[in-house]
């Protein structure tokens, strides 16, 4: 049997969880909602991050538009996918919730825009 | 003079859910003044996710959460002014500002709503020895530049500060392709949310020096690298403990500070811990009529408390609009059926404009109960409760001075214990908060001082 301590980063409540892995069956305790108890056991068995970041924009009022992963990805893929998003430039304008990159450094999961730029 | 029924000073997430609120409760006549060319404030830089949570039961960032209530903004049609700096607000709410269309211009507001936030310490508050070199910035200013800008700040980089925005810009420069070396800290604990230092310190293998302080800046035009030396429980450095760590930038996350000349401008006296206005229960100031929420009035760690705190603000501005409509009209209808008024009219508006009439918590039967912050509670907000127009039940935010580990949170009426609840942890980087019942508060009506404080069993 095996107890890890962990910090639950869902949201900044930031709770102390305590896994305990008992062969193949896994429990939490500490977590105070649900998501505490995914997190912790995908923490343990394959952990994943968002990632968040900004890509360069031509033709903006701004010249840069802040970025995220649709959804969690891979811990271990967050510098492939870094590096296609510091690769990456689209043209104004861009809308929140557009495509930047579909499927990231072969994660599955779109890079989309986090906020709208005009053109200047 | 141009009137309005709510000026709210400042479009941030602050401003922008007091609008909505305001709105709500009923009230159409509102305007915000907004310095930046955009609403949203801090959050169209904070582009890492984790806000809303609490608000819209999802995770968003920072420019995703603002654009939900910039969007509601617009929805509701509330007028707003970019570009545009505020100037003055007197004791009787007048608010003078400035922009690049208008000019000059001095309005008379129903109520006033603050909601200026804050801003960063900057390395002068620190007294670091060294010359001035380029590469020390802000982390928030170094945030803007990425984020917004789009400037890559420096190559190998040293933080100072373990707050947010500082463990956030370790991340965000990390991911970058820089090399974020150390963190910092001169406190024993961490003055950011423990969340941020397992993803953006943990994840990539970022040290965290606790009791650490940097000493000596190197470098005259740029930045080559700082001097971090161990601190004792005075924070004084300990001699033999210098490390020298080579870099071109130094960021500070060493603390932020409620905005408040405006408020001081209105003759609203500070509060010592929070820099920020005292407030009631209904988050009104000592000036009446005039509320503050958000960062202005206390520093927040989440944005979602500030949403929930500033459309309290919204709303009891909103009801004193309407009870002064009220009021008013009242005394006109009266004034107009005896054709004779106790005062002559002239009177008593100049004493109005010079704000003499009496605030509404200095009304005579109005019950002022202090909040007292004691025994590891640092400050509560609100700073005291008025039981008479309280609402059923009021939430008090509040910090502790230290890391403690099971401690009770007590609040008592007098000296009578009312509530303990049980925290495994407490750290001063995060916000803590008690609900105070009416009906509670009901049931010991000759309170005269409420004590919030922490205890070891």
């Amino acid at each position: 049997m095996e107890v890890k301590e962990l910090i639950c980063i869902n949201c900044p409540m930031g709770c102390p969880l305590t896994v305990t892995i008992d062969g193949e069956s896994l429990s939490v305790t500490g977590n105070t909602c649900p998501r505490g108890e995914d997190y912790a056991k995908k923490e343990v068995l394959s952990p994943t991050r968002i990632v968040t970041s900004s890509v360069r924009v031509s033709g903006g009022s701004i010249a840069r538009v802040s970025v995220k992963t649709k959804t969690d990805i891979p811990k271990g893929k967050i510098f492939d996918v870094m590096k296609e998003i510091r690769a990456a430039h689209v043209d104004a304008p861009v809308q929140m919730g557009d495509v930047v990159i579909a499927d990231c450094a072969g994660t599955g999961v779109d890079v989309i825009a986090t906020k709208s730029v005009d053109r200047a | 003079m141009q009137y309005h029924d709510i000026v709210i000073v400042g479009g941030g997430p602050a401003g922008l859910s007091a609008a909505v609120a305001a709105r709500k409760a009923g009230i159409s006549d509102i305007l915000i003044l907004e310095r930046d060319n955009v609403l949203g404030g801090i959050l169209n830089q904070c582009i890492h996710n984790g806000f809303g949570l609490h608000t819209f039961k999802e995770e968003l960032t920072g420019p995703e959460y603002a654009a939900r209530y910039i969007a509601q903004v617009k929805e509701e049609k509330i007028p707003y002014r970019l570009n545009t700096i505020v100037a003055d607000i007197t004791h009787d709410r007048r608010v003078t500002y400035i922009n690049r269309e208008e000019g000059l211009v001095t309005i008379q507001a129903g109520a006033v709503i603050l909601a200026m936030g804050c801003r960063e310490r900057p390395r002068g508050a620190l007294n670091t020895p060294g010359y001035r070199p380029a590469g020390i910035y802000s982390a928030g200013t170094a945030q803007r530049l990425m984020n917004i800008e789009g400037y890559l700040v420096g190559k190998e980089a040293v933080i100072l500060g373990s707050g947010d925005i500082g463990l956030i810009m370790a991340r965000r420069m990390t991911l970058e392709g820089a090399k974020v070396k150390v963190v910092a800290e001169i406190m024993p604990y961490s003055g950011g949310l423990k969340r941020n230092i397992v993803q953006c310190l943990d994840d990539y293998g970022i040290p965290l020096k606790l009791s650490h302080t940097v000493v000596d800046i190197h470098g005259k035009d740029r930045l080559t690298g700082v001097t971090i030396a161990e601190v004792d429980e005075n924070k004084n450095p300990i001699p033999g403990t210098e490390e020298y760590y080579s870099c071109d930038t130094l960021l500070l996350s060493v603390g932020l500070i409620p905005e408040n000349e405006l408020s001081k401008g209105a003759g609203i006296s500070l509060n010592r811990v929070t820099s920020g206005p005292n407030v009631n229960d209904r988050l009104e100031t000592e000036a009446e009529g005039i509320y503050a929420c958000g960062n202005v009035l206390h520093v927040h760690d989440l944005v979602d408390f500030v949403s929930q705190e500033a459309a309290l603000a919204g709303e009891n501005a909103a009801e004193y609009v309407k009870r002064k409509t009220a009021q008013e009209e009242e005394k006109n209808a009266t004034e107009d059926g005896t054709r004779k008024s106790a005062a002559p009219e002239g009177e008593s508006a100049a004493a109005e404009a010079r704000g003499d009439v009496k605030p509404a918590h200095e009304e005579p039967g109005r019950h002022k109960v202090p909040l007292i912050a004691a025994d590891g509670v640092r400050y509560t907000v609100p700073q005291f409760l008025e039981t008479d127009g309280m609402r059923d039940s009021v939430t008090v935010r509040f910090r502790v001075a230290d890391v403690y580990k099971d401690r009770y949170i007590s609040v008592y009426y007098d000296d009578q214990l009312i509530s303990r609840k049980k925290k495994k942890v407490l750290a001063p980087g995060e916000m803590e908060q008690v609900v105070l019942t009416k009906k509670s508060l009901a049931e010991y009506p000759r309170t005269e001082r409420i004590t919030i404080r922490t205890e070891v069993e």
